[in-house]
């Protein structure tokens, strides 16, 4: 079989990158040791959000969120998107004078999703929200999507048109030889001039290996699910001064995150749970929504995720030898940004540029004297 | 400070009772904990107390419950009642739900004894209420007294059966009829293990004592009986049935049903304890050495949670877990262990003697599930019905864990537990597959659904050690 890009990780980006690369004719073959969607694609809390972005990834969020609307033109499925809006909520005049400011500068970039909103409109949109919150910041063309069916849209997507998935594979170790990346599997060699890394948790592996090391930690932030209850909120609810994200599904179930960590262990792929964390969470969740005192949580869960030093992505070429590209790390919060860093891959791939501003996520960012290097925390969703 | 104890038992049955007891009486410091308000576990539920004014209703069992319990009370075990389980982790911190608050504990070693749960098999249906599980009936029975006014329905399989039977005649329940899905090749297959079964012919006996009681009293007894439907609109009118090759209806507003008894995994899974697909009990258990040691570090397993073994099995398993904990905390030798043992182990080997007849014998028909409707819900907290199961696996899905994300089936508020077994066995029958390589439902605490106020009240600060 000749192949053209070989895509380490069946995960969001993995098939994203697939699926654009076989729209632009190539023969992709996607390697994954477990299943597709198996890790933080499949389990994530499914917010689709450009609210609160990084201003690195503003363009890349932006860019992605009209993919979003019209997700199912790209891959024949809904997704499960709901255009829900997503909201931040200020508890105190101090939290909503950071939010009106973070709201300016992402005026004075040239983006208008963002809006300061005052309590009345913040009770008209959350109503179920206790009453001492004073404002909030309202993307209102946000939303939420299911995690597990969009990969798997996207995977099917890719596979109709002809991208090979190769599951319960493990790529060992990659090399170039002879023009070509070779990829060890524990089934075998597959050689392609493109390699591309779209290796989530474990990508610093593949990076490290082809001399691009990055400071890079696994985390596993953490989610639980209420039983069901009536319908009371529509948008996705983040907290200014909180760890929280907080959404209602179709199906009445609550799914709280907000980044609260347990204990990750990528080389097994397992996760465990911090109850002490979580109730921490509960108390979040207790003190803002009084609806929810009643509720049963029924389920709790967290996904390995790769969390780079200064908390955004690798997106872009190796500084070695050629035809690598990688696309990892997307420090919990990846998953909305997924249909659009396939496009910017394949661009990478196919035209060596991209139309998107993807300096800030040059994987040698770090070979440069380091600035702050934050600690990982704060808001998945 | 979070308390500590050196051996944490979780579940008051015959297991768990015996267990603590013999242990505190070994001079080890024991904490026991059940949900359930009393102890008694399953079989001697309320034993201390039974709200029925004629004990016999319940059989001569009973009694052995209740010295059971008196040994228990005496020996010095701490006992928390109303305490349920909802997390266990590698460390041997245990996640307890304590009368409503939440805490942590630790404990040196633990002893899972948390017993079985009524195997549930879908058909048409058995979402309807005025459909029930035997066993929820029999609750209603022995801890309320309560007995349902007008006649019931019997059906199923197994042994449970006989005996719930028995216990509604004597409360002067009338019963409809009690439909025998056994299949009729069972007694043919069961035969080779008679001789061995035979040692144990006290269990055997009950069992025939119990089918001249059901016979005696003129219930109305169908054998063979297959494609089992409850029908009504907003709850169940009727029971429709084959049998001797016609289709059958019987008007009732109460069908209890029961295939026999499976342990309760997803307290052990969620350890990930190592389980095996137990081909002639037809359910997952925990792999276990002699003295109920797992592959994760200080846990044991004793009782019907380790494999179906009966009260009596469950009560010797008990003890010799508490032997060999007392062994590996210091209080006695690898000898002395060995030397209390032996007539524990002797007991228990007759005991379950008896198992692999029975086993057979009352095997629910594979057809319940292989040939299970397309349009029958598997799943009831997320309504999931075994047509979409199929269509998932015909979609590439190869096991239940992934069956979640395609399907959300196993994700509701039951965990699992309702789904779980059925599902591993759908989906190994759809493949072609042993159930064995399709592998069961990964289990993720809370055990059981935690009030978010209850888990927000939750600051790691326990009492001190009891
Ligand atoms: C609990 C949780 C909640 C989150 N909530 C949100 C949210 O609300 N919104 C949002 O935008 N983001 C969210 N995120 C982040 C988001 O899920 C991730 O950023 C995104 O899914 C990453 O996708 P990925 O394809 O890079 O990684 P993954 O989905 O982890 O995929 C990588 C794949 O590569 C495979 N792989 C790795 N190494 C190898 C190898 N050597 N050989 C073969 N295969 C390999 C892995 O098995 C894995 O399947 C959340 C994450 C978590 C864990
Ligand atoms: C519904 C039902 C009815 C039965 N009726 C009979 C009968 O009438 N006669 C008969 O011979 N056999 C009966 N059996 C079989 C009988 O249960 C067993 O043979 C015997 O009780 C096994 O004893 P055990 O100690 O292993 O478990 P059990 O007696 O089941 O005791 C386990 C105890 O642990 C508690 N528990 C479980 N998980 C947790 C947790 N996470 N936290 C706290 N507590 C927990 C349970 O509530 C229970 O009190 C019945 C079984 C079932 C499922």
């Amino acid at each position: 079989m000749n192949l053209d890009a070989v895509v380490v990780g069946g995960g969001l980006h993995g098939c994203s990158a697939a699926l654009q690369l076989a729209l632009r004719k190539l023969r992709c073959l996607v390697i994954e040791k477990d299943t597709v969607g198996r890790h933080a694609s499949g389990v994530n809390a499914g917010g689709v959000r450009r609210l609160d972005r990084d201003p690195a990834e503003i363009p890349l969020s932006v860019a992605a969120m009209e993919m979003w609307w019209a997700i199912a033109e790209l891959v024949g499925d809904d997704c499960g998107f709901r255009l829900s809006g997503q909201i931040k909520i200020a508890q105190n005049e101090t939290e909503l004078a950071v939010l009106e400011e973070r709201a300016r500068l992402v005026r004075s970039l040239g983006y208008e999703h963002e809006e300061p909103v005052g309590a009345n409109e913040l009770f008209r949109l959350v109503p179920a929200l206790s009453r001492h919150c004073v404002g909030g910041l309202v993307a209102r063309e946000d939303g939420f999507a299911q995690p597990y069916q969009t990969t798997k849209a996207f995977r099917d997507k890719a596979a109709s048109l002809g991208v090979r998935f190769l599951e319960g594979t493990r790529v060992l170790g990659v090399e170039r030889k002879a023009g070509d990346w070779i990829a060890e599997t524990d089934r075998g060699r597959f050689a392609a001039p493109v390699l591309v890394n779209c290796a989530g948790g474990w990508g610093d592996a593949i990076a490290a290996a082809t001399g691009d090391p990055v400071p890079f930690e696994v985390v596993a932030p953490m989610m639980m699910v209420s039983a069901r209850l009536p319908p009371f909120l529509t948008p996705v609810v983040g907290a200014a001064g909180r760890k929280l994200s907080f959404k209602q599904m179709d199906n009445g179930t609550v799914v709280i995150g907000g980044g609260h960590f347990g204990g990750a262990d990528a080389e097994a792929g397992t996760t465990s749970l911090d109850f002490r964390a979580l109730a921490e969470s509960a108390r979040t969740v207790a003190e803002l929504f009084p609806i929810m005192r009643g509720a049963s949580i029924v389920r709790c869960w967290a996904g390995l995720e790769g969390f780079v030093a200064d908390g955004l992505p690798v997106i872009g070429p190796g500084t070695g030898e050629p035809g690598i590209y990688h696309a990892f790390g997307f420090s919990t919060h990846g998953f909305q940004l997924g249909p659009a860093v396939g496009r910017i891959v394949a661009d990478l791939v196919t035209r060596g540029e991209s139309d998107l501003p993807i300096e800030p996520f040059r994987i040698d960012r770090f070979a440069k004297p380091p600035s702050a290097v934050p600690h990982p925390s704060a808001g998945s969703g | 400070m979070t308390a500590r104890h050196e051996l944490a038992v979780i579940g008051a049955g015959p297991a768990g009772l015996a267990a603590a007891a013999t242990a505190a009486e070994l001079g080890l410091k024991v904490a026991l904990f059940d949900d359930q308000p009393a102890p008694g576990g399953q079989i001697y539920r309320g034993v201390e107390r039974t709200p029925l004014a004629d004990p016999a209703v319940l059989g001569d069992d009973y009694r052995r419950g209740a010295d059971l319990a008196e040994a228990f009370r005496a020996s010095g075990a701490a006992y928390h009642p109303s305490c349920g389980v909802w997390l266990l982790t590698p460390e041997r911190e245990l996640g307890l739900l304590d009368n409503g608050q939440a805490r942590f504990v630790t404990a040196g070693r633990v002893i899972i004894a948390g017993g079985a749960m009524e195997r549930p098999v879908p058909f048409p249906g058995w979402t309807l209420p005025g459909v029930m599980t035997a066993g929820a009936g029999q609750i209603l029975l022995k801890s309320a007294g309560m007995v349902p006014g007008k006649g019931v329905v019997l059906a199923g399989t197994g042994p449970l059966l006989l005996l719930l039977a028995a216990q509604y005649l004597r409360a002067g329940v009338q019963i409809a009829a009690l439909l025998d899905m056994t299949p009729p090749s069972n007694a043919l297959r069961a035969l080779p293990h008679l001789p061995a079964a035979l040692s144990a012919f006290g269990t055997l006996a009950k069992g025939l004592a119990l089918k001249r009681e059901i016979h005696r009293a003129g219930v109305r007894v169908v054998k063979g009986v297959t494609s089992l439907r409850a029908l009504g609109e907003a709850r169940l009118e009727a029971v429709a049935y084959e049998a001797g090759g016609r289709e059958q209806r019987l008007d009732s507003e109460l069908l209890l049903v029961h295939f026999g008894v499976i342990p309760e995994s997803n307290t052990t899974r969620s350890l990930g304890i190592r389980h095996l697909w137990d081909s002639r009990q037809l359910c997952w258990r925990p792999v276990a050495d002699a003295w109920g040691n797992t592959g994760a570090e200080g846990f044991a397993v004793a009782g019907d949670g380790a494999g179906i073994g009966g009260a009596l099995a469950a009560e010797y398993a008990g003890r010799l877990a508490a032997l060999e904990a007392a062994r590996a905390l210091g209080r006695i030798d690898a000898a002395e262990r060995d030397r209390s043992a032996a007539p524990v182990r002797a007991a228990l080997a007759k005991e379950r003697r008896v198992r692999p007849f029975l086993d057979v014998l009352f095997q629910p028909a594979p057809e319940l599930i292989s040939q299970l409707a397309d349009d029958t819900v598997v799943c009831r907290c997320e309504e999931v019905t075994a047509g979409q199961i199929r269509e998932a696996v015909g979609q590439g899905c190869t096991g239940p864990n992934q069956l979640k994300s395609f399907t959300r089936c196993g994700m509701g508020p039951c965990q699992g537990r309702q789904c779980g077994t059925t599902v591993s066995q759908l989906i190994g029958h759809t493949l072609g597959r042993p159930v064995e390589e399709i592998g069961a439902y990964r289990i993720r605490p809370p055990l059981k659904p935690i009030g978010l106020t209850q888990l927000a009240a939750l600051d790691g600060e326990g009492e001190a050690a009891a």
